[in-house]
C-alpha cells in the first residue's frame, strides 16, 4: 500500500509502480481476453482484432515478410490493450485474495427469542453456519470469535480487530447504541462479548461487496466513460469510412497513372488489404481505446489503496465534479477538542500564580480540556504536575452540569474554574467583587471564538477573588488552510458544519480558511443545506458516521461514511472510509479529478498521434502513383513498407509505454481549470503531435534494413 | 490602385462594416427572436396556419414541424417545376425534367442551391419567384430557427421546450430576411443589377451572331441568394454574370449580405445566454478560421503556381477582369466558408491548392462563419465536442455554459459530426465505383477534385460547383439530391435533439474549476479541433485530388 503523507504541498496523488513482472503474470489473462465475445464490448479494439484476423488470412494467402510483420504487430496491438486491462485487474485480485481469507467458514451462535437486557443465563441459542444467517437474526459473539456477518451491536461493548478489512492492526471499540455500533463480518472480537443484530442479506456482506469491487467484477461503465466511448465509436466509424471509401478513389488514381509501377501498397486492384487495415488501425483511437478500462479500474484501485471503498464508479466521478464540500468541524478541521492556549491574569496577579491555580484545579480533571491546561502550565511556566497523592488534604470537586465548575479544596484555600457566570457568582457568594477586567477578557475571548474559563480562589478569611481567565480554543489541524486554499483554486467551496454558536463558528472558520460555515447545525439543517446547494445545480460531498447523518449521506452526491459509524450510515453513503478519516474526502475529490484528467489527456494524445501517422502512411501509399506526394514524407522514412510498419509498431508500443501512466493517472496538482488545461494541452496535445514523429522515425531507422 | 492595395481596402472595409453589423444587427436579431409581441401580419399568418403562437414545442415537436414544413415545401416546389410550362407567365420554357426537378427542389429546400440547370434557360419567372425565391427566404429562416432553438437549449433551465417553430420561422422571415432584402435590392439596382420582367431580347453582336440578352427580376433574387447564404443564381454564370454582379461595388454588397447574418449570429448567442463574451469567443473562432482560409486562398491564387498563370503573370483563368484575382479568391473563400453556392469565378480554374481551399472550407462543416444559422449551430456542436475533451482534461464532467455534456449530448453531437463526412466520402466512392465519374471534364487528380467538390458542396449544403463536371445526368441529380437532403435534415434533427437535452438540464454554476469557454485558450483549442478533425477525415481524399496535383 502506498504511504501518503497528509500534510503540506508534498502530498500528491501517486499510485503503485508498474512491475514488469506484473506484465508477464497478466499475460494469460490478456490472452483470454482475445475472445471476441468479451472484446466486442470495446468497439475500438474489436475493430483491431477483426483487422488482425483479416490480415492473418491475407498473409496466409500471400505470405510476404511485410504481411506477416504487420499481422504480428496488429495482434500485439490487441494484446497490449488486453494486457493493460489485465494488469489493472490483477492488482485488485491480490487484494481480493486477502479479503477472501477473512471470509472463512465461520459458525454463528444464533439467539432465539432474545429480548434486550435479557440475562445471559437465559439465552436460548443454536449453532448455524454464518452463510445461513438471515437479516434480523441475533447472534452472540464472544472474545476470540469471528463476527459471522455485518450488523449492529445491540448489547455489550467489545474491542474488535478489524485488520482483515482495514489493514490497521490496532483494535477498535464497538459498543451498542451510539455511533460506533457497526461491526463487519469477518472481523474478530478480541475481548468481551457482544450481541449483534445482523443487517445484511446472505451473500451481500460488506466483504462480499469489497471483493467484487476490487476484482472489478461488478464494474459498470461510469457516465463519462460511456460518453467517451460514444465519441470514440463515432471517430472509429468516421475513420472506417475514410479508409473503406479510399479504395475506389485509389483504383481510379492507379488507373489514371497506369504507367506507375505496382508497389507493395497499391496495384491495379487498389490498395492492398494489409495496408488498408494498417491505415485503419493507425487512425482509430487505439491508444485511448486500449487504456480506457484500465484507467477506470486503476482509479478505483487508487481509492482502495487509500482504504476507501467506492460503491460505484459513478460516485468516484461525481467526486471530481463536487462543487461544495461539507466538513464537520470536530475531527476534520479541528483536533477533537478545545485546548488551553493562554493564561490571562487580572491586574495584580502574575501569570505564574494563575497558571499554578489553574493547574491545581485541573489535576483531577481527566477531560481533554483539563489535561491541556496542565500541559500548557508546564510548557509555558515550567510547572510540573503535582501528583494527587502529594496533596493528602486535597478534595477535588468534579465538574457538574449544575454548578458548571470544577476545582479543588485545599486546607485553607479553595480554587474553582469554570464557566464565567458560574465562577463569578461563586466569587460574589464568597464576598469577592470581580473587577470589570475579568468581564472584558471573557467577552474578548468569546468574541474571538474561544471558550473562556474563569479561575478564582478563596483563601480562608479573605474575600474570594478572580485570578484570571484561561483561553480555551479549538485547534485547527496543521495544513488545513493550505488544503482549503487548494480547494478554492479547484473551484470547490468548503462549508464547515458545527454545533457551536455562530460567533465561535465564524472565528474557527476564519482561522481554518473555509469559505462558509453552518453554525448550531442540527441534522435537519445539514439536509436542508445539501438540498439548497443541489437546487442550484451544485454537487455536494460530505462525510458522516452517525445514524442521524444517514439521510444527508444518502442525499449528498458523494457521501463518505466512516467505517466506525453505524450500518445505517454505511448503507446510506456511496463510499466507506475504512480509516474513518474525514479529511480523506479531499483526497477522494482529487482522485476523482485525476481519473477524468487521465481519460481526457490520453484521448487528446491518441487523436493528436494521427497527424504523424498520416504523414507516414499517405506518401507510402500514394507516392508511387503521384510522386509529388513524396513531399508529405517529411520524416524521410526509408521505404513504403518500413513507413507503414513503423507506424503500426509505434501504435502498438505506445500502448505498452502508456500502461504505467494509465494505472498511475496523470500528475495532478490542484489548480484552476485554465491552468490545468494549458498544462495538459501542452503535454498531451502538443506532445501527442510531436512524439509519434520522433517515435516512427526511430523505429524506421531500426527496421529499415529489413526491406 | 495596385491589385494588392485594392484587395486590402476591400477586405478592411468589409470587416469594418461587419463589426458594426455584429453589434447592432445582432442585437436586432436577438430582439426579434426573444420578443413577446406579434405583429398584425404575423397574427394573421398564425391564424391561417392554425398555430397558437404562445404554444411552446418540445424538441421532437419542433423537429416534427420543421420536417413537415420542409416536406411540403419540397413537394410543392417539385410540382411547380414539373408544371411550370402550363403556368403563367411562361417565356416558352418546357417543364423541368424529373431528375432535375427533384434535384432542384431538394437543393432549394435544403438551403443548398446546387444548380443542375441554367437558370435563364430553364426556369420561368414564376418558378424563379414563387418557387426558388420563396425557398431562398424560408430555407434560410429554417436554418436561423434551428440555431436559435439550440441556443435556447443552452439558455433555458429545466425546460421541456425549445420555442415554437412556426413563430420563429415567421418572425425571422418577416422581420429579418424581408426588410434587409428590400433595402439591399434597391442598393443593388442602384449598383447596376438588372430588375425587370423581360423575357429576353435578341441582339446582334459585333461579330454578327445573335445573342439573347436575358432580363428578369435579378436584383431581388440576387439579394436573398446572398443574404440567405443560398447561392442559387438567376443566371447560370451566377455572380460572375454582369447582370447579377456588375461591379466590384456590387461584389462588396454581395459579400456583405452573405456574411451579415452568419457573423451576427454569435451575438444572438451571446445575448441569449446572457454572456456577450461567449459570443465573441465563437466569433473569434470563426474569424480566425475565415481569415486563415481567405488569406491562404489569396496566397495560392496570387502566387499562381502553374504553367498558364506563370505565362500571363496571374491566375486569371476563369476569373472576371473586373474583379481581379484577389476579389475573386476572397469571394470564392467567403462563399464556401458560408454555405453560399454563389461564385464569381470558376473554382475549377483555380490553382490546385487554391481550388483545394474552397473544398476545405466546406469540409470544415461551413462553420466560419457558415450558413445562416447553420454556421452557428455547426460551430456550437464542434464546441460541444471540444468542451468534452477539454473538460475531461480539467478533471470535471465536461460542461458548456453550465450544461453537462454527457452520453446523450455526445451521442447527438457525434452523429451530427458523422453525417456529412459519411455522405461526402460514400458519394465520392460510389461515383468512382459506379463509373459515374466519367462525366467529368478533366482526368486524373483534377477530375477527381471535380467529383470530390460536387459531393462536398452538396452534403454541406453549399451549392457552389467546382464546374467542369456534367452533373445533370439522372445518377448525379439523384445522388446529389440525397446528399443534400441527408446533409441538411439529419444534422438538424441531431441539433434539435441536443438542444432538447440541454434545455432539460439544470445548469451547474460557474466556479474556478469550470473550464472557461470565452478565453483565447479555448478559442485556440476549438480552432485546432475543427481543423484536426477535418484534416484527419479528408486528408486521404484530398491527397488523391488537389494535393497530388498541387504539391
Amino acid at each position: 500500500m502506498t504511504a501518503t503523507t497528509t500534510s503540506g504541498a508534498q502530498r500528491r496523488i501517486g499510485g503503485g509502480l508498474l512491475d514488469p513482472k506484473q506484465l508477464w503474470k497478466s499475460l494469460p489473462a490478456a490472452l483470454a481476453k482475445l475472445d471476441p465475445r468479451t472484446l466486442w464490448r470495446n468497439p475500438v479494439m474489436f475493430i483491431v482484432e477483426v483487422g488482425a484476423v483479416f490480415t492473418t488470412v491475407l498473409a496466409i494467402g500471400d505470405p510476404t515478410l511485410f504481411a506477416w510483420l504487420i499481422t504480428i504487430w496488429l495482434w500485439l496491438t490487441v494484446l497490449s490493450a488486453n494486457l493493460a486491462e489485465a494488469v489493472a485487474e490483477g492488482r485488485g485480485k491480490a487484494q481480493a485474495a486477502s479479503l477472501r481469507a477473512a471470509k472463512r467458514d465461520t459458525m454463528a451462535i444464533r439467539l432465539t427469542e432474545w429480548t434486550p437486557g435479557q440475562d445471559q443465563s437465559r439465552y436460548r441459542d443454536e449453532v448455524v453456519a454464518a452463510a445461513d444467517l438471515r437479516l434480523g437474526d441475533i447472534v452472540v459473539v464472544a472474545a476470540g470469535e469471528v463476527i459471522p456477518g455485518d450488523g449492529d451491536v445491540v448489547e455489550g461493548i467489545a474491542s474488535v480487530d478489524e485488520s482483515a478489512i482495514t489493514g490497521e492492526s490496532a483494535p477498535v471499540i464497538r459498543e451498542s447504541g451510539g455511533d460506533r455500533s457497526a461491526v463487519t463480518g469477518g472481523t474478530k472480537v478480541l475481548s468481551d462479548r457482544i450481541v449483534v443484530k445482523i443487517t445484511q442479506k446472505p451473500g451481500e456482506s460488506f466483504i462480499d461487496r469489497m471483493i467484487a469491487l476490487v476484482e472489478g467484477a461488478s464494474r459498470q461503465k461510469t457516465p463519462n466513460e460511456i460518453a467517451l466511448n460514444i465519441l470514440l465509436a463515432a471517430l472509429t466509424i468516421i475513420f472506417l469510412l475514410s479508409v473503406v471509401t479510399l479504395q475506389p478513389m485509389a483504383i481510379f488514381a492507379k488507373a489514371f497513372q497506369g504507367a506507375a509501377p505496382d508497389t507493395a501498397a497499391i496495384n491495379g486492384d487498389g490498395i492492398s488489404g494489409i495496408v488498408l487495415v494498417s491505415l485503419l488501425v493507425c487512425l482509430i483511437p487505439t491508444t485511448i481505446g486500449a487504456l480506457l478500462s484500465a484507467i477506470g479500474i486503476a482509479g478505483m484501485d487508487r481509492l482502495v489503496q487509500r482504504n476507501v471503498l467506492a460503491m460505484s464508479g459513478r460516485a468516484v466521478e461525481a467526486a471530481g465534479d463536487v462543487n461544495t464540500l461539507l466538513l464537520d468541524k470536530t475531527g476534520t478541521i479541528t483536533l477533537g477538542n478545545r485546548q488551553a492556549s493562554e493564561f490571562l491574569p487580572v491586574e495584580g496577579v502574575t501569570p505564574e500564580t494563575l497558571a499554578d491555580a489553574a493547574q491545581l484545579s485541573s489535576l483531577a480533571d481527566e477531560t481533554p480540556e483539563g489535561r491541556s491546561i496542565v500541559v500548557l502550565a508546564k510548557q509555558d511556566y515550567g510547572l510540573r504536575a503535582r501528583e494527587e497523592g502529594l496533596m493528602p488534604n486535597a478534595q477535588f470537586v468534579p465538574f457538574s452540569a449544575e454548578t458548571r465548575m470544577s476545582g479543588v479544596d485545599l486546607t485553607d484555600r479553595r480554587i474553582r474554574k469554570g464557566a464565567a457566570s458560574a465562577v463569578m457568582k461563586w466569587v460574589r457568594e464568597n464576598g469577592g467583587h470581580p473587577t470589570e477586567q475579568v468581564g472584558d477578557t471573557v467577552d474578548a475571548i468569546a468574541g474571538s471564538g474561544g471558550t473562556p474559563l474563569v479561575v478564582a480562589e478563596h483563601i480562608e478569611g479573605e474575600p474570594a477573588r478572580a485570578l484570571g481567565v484561561v483561553h480555551l480554543k479549538d485547534v485547527v489541524k496543521a495544513g488545513m488552510r493550505e488544503r482549503f486554499d487548494e480547494m478554492r483554486r479547484m473551484g470547490i467551496r468548503t462549508v464547515m458544519i458545527t454545533g457551536d454558536n455562530p460567533r465561535t463558528a465564524k472565528a474557527i472558520a476564519d482561522e481554518a480558511g473555509v469559505d462558509d460555515f453552518l453554525a448550531e447545525a442540527k441534522p435537519e439543517d445539514k439536509m436542508a443545506l445539501i438540498k439548497k446547494e443541489q437546487e442550484g445545480g451544485r454537487l455536494v460531498a460530505m462525510t458522516g458516521d452517525g445514524t442521524n447523518d444517514a439521510p444527508a449521506l444518502a442525499q449528498a452526491d458523494v457521501g463518505v461514511a466512516m467505517n466506525t459509524g453505524t450500518s445505517a450510515a454505511k448503507e446510506a453513503g456511496n463510499m466507506v472510509d475504512l480509516d474513518s478519516d474525514p479529511t480523506k474526502l479531499i483526497e477522494i475529490v482529487e482522485i476523482g479529478k485525476q481519473l477524468l484528467i487521465t481519460r481526457g489527456a490520453l484521448t487528446t494524445f491518441s487523436i493528436a498521434n494521427d497527424i504523424a501517422k498520416y504523414f507516414a502512411i499517405i506518401p507510402a501509399m500514394f507516392a508511387g502513383i503521384y510522386p509529388s506526394l513524396d513531399a508529405l514524407n517529411i520524416m524521410r522514412l526509408s521505404s513504403p513498407e518500413s513507413a507503414i510498419l513503423s507506424a503500426v509498431i509505434f501504435n502498438a508500443l505506445i500502448i505498452i509505454v502508456l500502461i504505467p501512466l494509465a494505472l498511475r493517472g496523470v500528475r495532478y496538482r490542484p489548480s484552476s481549470a485554465s491552468k490545468l488545461l494549458t498544462r495538459n494541452l501542452w503535454i498531451y496535445g502538443l506532445g501527442g503531435i510531436i512524439v509519434p514523429f520522433i517515435g516512427i522515425k526511430i523505429i524506421d531507422l531500426i527496421i529499415q534494413g529489413i526491406f | 490602385m495596385s491589385m494588392t492595395v485594392a484587395g486590402v481596402l476591400f477586405i478592411v472595409s468589409l470587416l469594418a462594416a461587419l463589426a458594426v453589423a455584429y453589434r447592432y444587427f445582432g442585437d436586432y436579431m436577438y430582439r426579434v427572436v426573444v420578443g413577446a409581441r406579434h405583429s398584425l401580419a404575423e397574427r394573421g399568418i398564425y391564424k391561417i396556419l392554425r398555430v397558437n403562437p404562445e404554444g411552446e414545442q418540445s424538441w421532437k415537436a419542433y423537429a416534427g414541424s420543421l420536417l413537415a414544413f420542409s416536406a411540403i415545401s419540397l413537394l410543392f416546389l417539385y410540382a411547380l417545376l414539373r408544371l411550370q410550362h402550363v403556368l403563367w407567365p411562361n417565356p416558352n420554357f418546357p417543364g423541368v425534367t424529373d431528375h432535375v426537378a427533384w434535384n432542384t427542389a431538394v437543393s432549394f429546400v435544403a438551403n443548398t442551391n446546387w444548380q443542375a440547370y441554367s437558370g435563364e434557360s430553364t426556369m420561368t419567372h414564376l418558378s424563379q419567384m414563387a418557387g426558388l425565391a420563396v425557398q431562398n427566404f424560408v430555407s434560410a429562416s429554417v436554418g436561423v430557427a434551428v440555431a436559435v432553438a439550440l441556443v435556447r437549449g443552452f439558455a433555458r433551465r429545466k425546460s421541456g421546450t425549445l420555442g415554437n417553430f412556426w413563430v420563429d420561422l415567421t418572425r425571422i422571415t418577416l422581420r429579418i430576411m424581408l426588410p434587409v432584402a428590400v433595402v439591399a435590392t434597391v442598393a443593388l439596382v442602384i449598383g447596376g443589377v438588372v430588375q425587370n420582367f423581360s423575357g429576353g431580347h435578341d441582339v446582334t453582336t459585333l461579330t454578327g451572331g445573335t445573342q439573347t440578352i436575358t432580363g428578369g427580376p435579378v436584383a431581388s433574387q440576387e439579394v436573398i441568394k446572398e443574404l440567405g447564404t443560398n447561392g442559387g443564381g438567376f443566371m447560370n454564370a451566377n455572380s460572375a454574370h454582369p447582370f447579377e454582379n456588375p461591379t466590384p461595388w456590387t461584389n462588396w454588397i454581395q459579400l456583405f449580405l452573405i456574411l451579415l447574418i452568419p457573423v451576427s449570429m454569435p451575438r444572438v448567442f451571446g445575448r441569449m445566454v446572457g454572456q456577450n463574451r461567449q459570443g465573441y469567443a465563437i466569433l473569434a473562432v470563426m474569424g480566425i478560421l475565415a481569415i486563415a482560409s481567405i488569406g491562404l486562398t489569396n496566397v495560392f491564387e496570387i502566387a499562381g503556381n502553374g504553367t498558364v498563370p506563370h505565362a500571363i503573370g496571374a491566375a486569371m483563368e476563369g476569373k472576371e477582369i473586373r474583379f481581379g484575382v484577389s476579389d475573386s479568391a476572397s469571394f470564392g473563400a467567403i462563399t464556401t466558408l458560408t454555405s453560399t453556392g454563389a461564385v464569381n469565378s470558376f473554382h475549377d480554374s483555380y490553382t490546385s491548392l487554391g481550388g483545394m481551399m474552397p473544398m476545405i472550407n466546406m469540409m470544415l462543416g461551413e462553420v466560419a462563419p457558415g450558413g445562416v444559422g447553420a454556421g452557428l449551430y455547426g460551430m456550437l456542436v464542434l464546441a460541444v465536442i471540444t468542451v468534452f475533451v477539454a473538460g475531461l482534461m480539467v478533471g470535471r464532467t465536461p460542461e458548456y455554459l453550465g450544461k453537462k455534456i454527457g452520453a446523450r449530448e455526445i451521442k447527438f453531437a457525434s452523429i451530427y459530426f458523422l453525417i456529412t463526412p459519411a455522405t461526402v466520402l460514400t458519394g465520392v466512392a460510389a461515383a468512382m465505383a459506379t463509373k459515374n465519374h466519367t462525366t467529368m471534364l478533366n482526368v486524373g487528380p483534377h477530375g477527381f477534385s471535380e467529383v470530390l467538390y460536387a459531393f462536398t458542396s452538396a452534403a454541406n449544403n453549399n451549392g457552389s460547383a467546382f464546374a467542369g463536371i456534367t452533373v445533370n445526368t439522372g445518377w448525379w441529380d439523384t445522388a446529389l439530391g440525397f446528399a443534400m437532403l441527408l446533409g441538411r435534415f439529419l444534422p438538424i434533427i441531431m441539433v434539435l435533439g441536443l438542444a432538447g437535452s440541454l434545455a432539460a438540464q439544470q445548469p451547474v454554476p460557474e466556479s474556478k474549476g469550470t473550464l472557461p469557454t470565452h478565453r483565447p485558450l479555448f478559442v485556440g483549442m476549438l480552432v485546432g479541433v475543427t481543423v484536426v478533425l477535418v484534416a484527419l477525415t479528408f486528408l486521404p481524399a484530398l491527397a488523391l485530388g488537389p494535393l497530388a496535383e498541387g504539391l
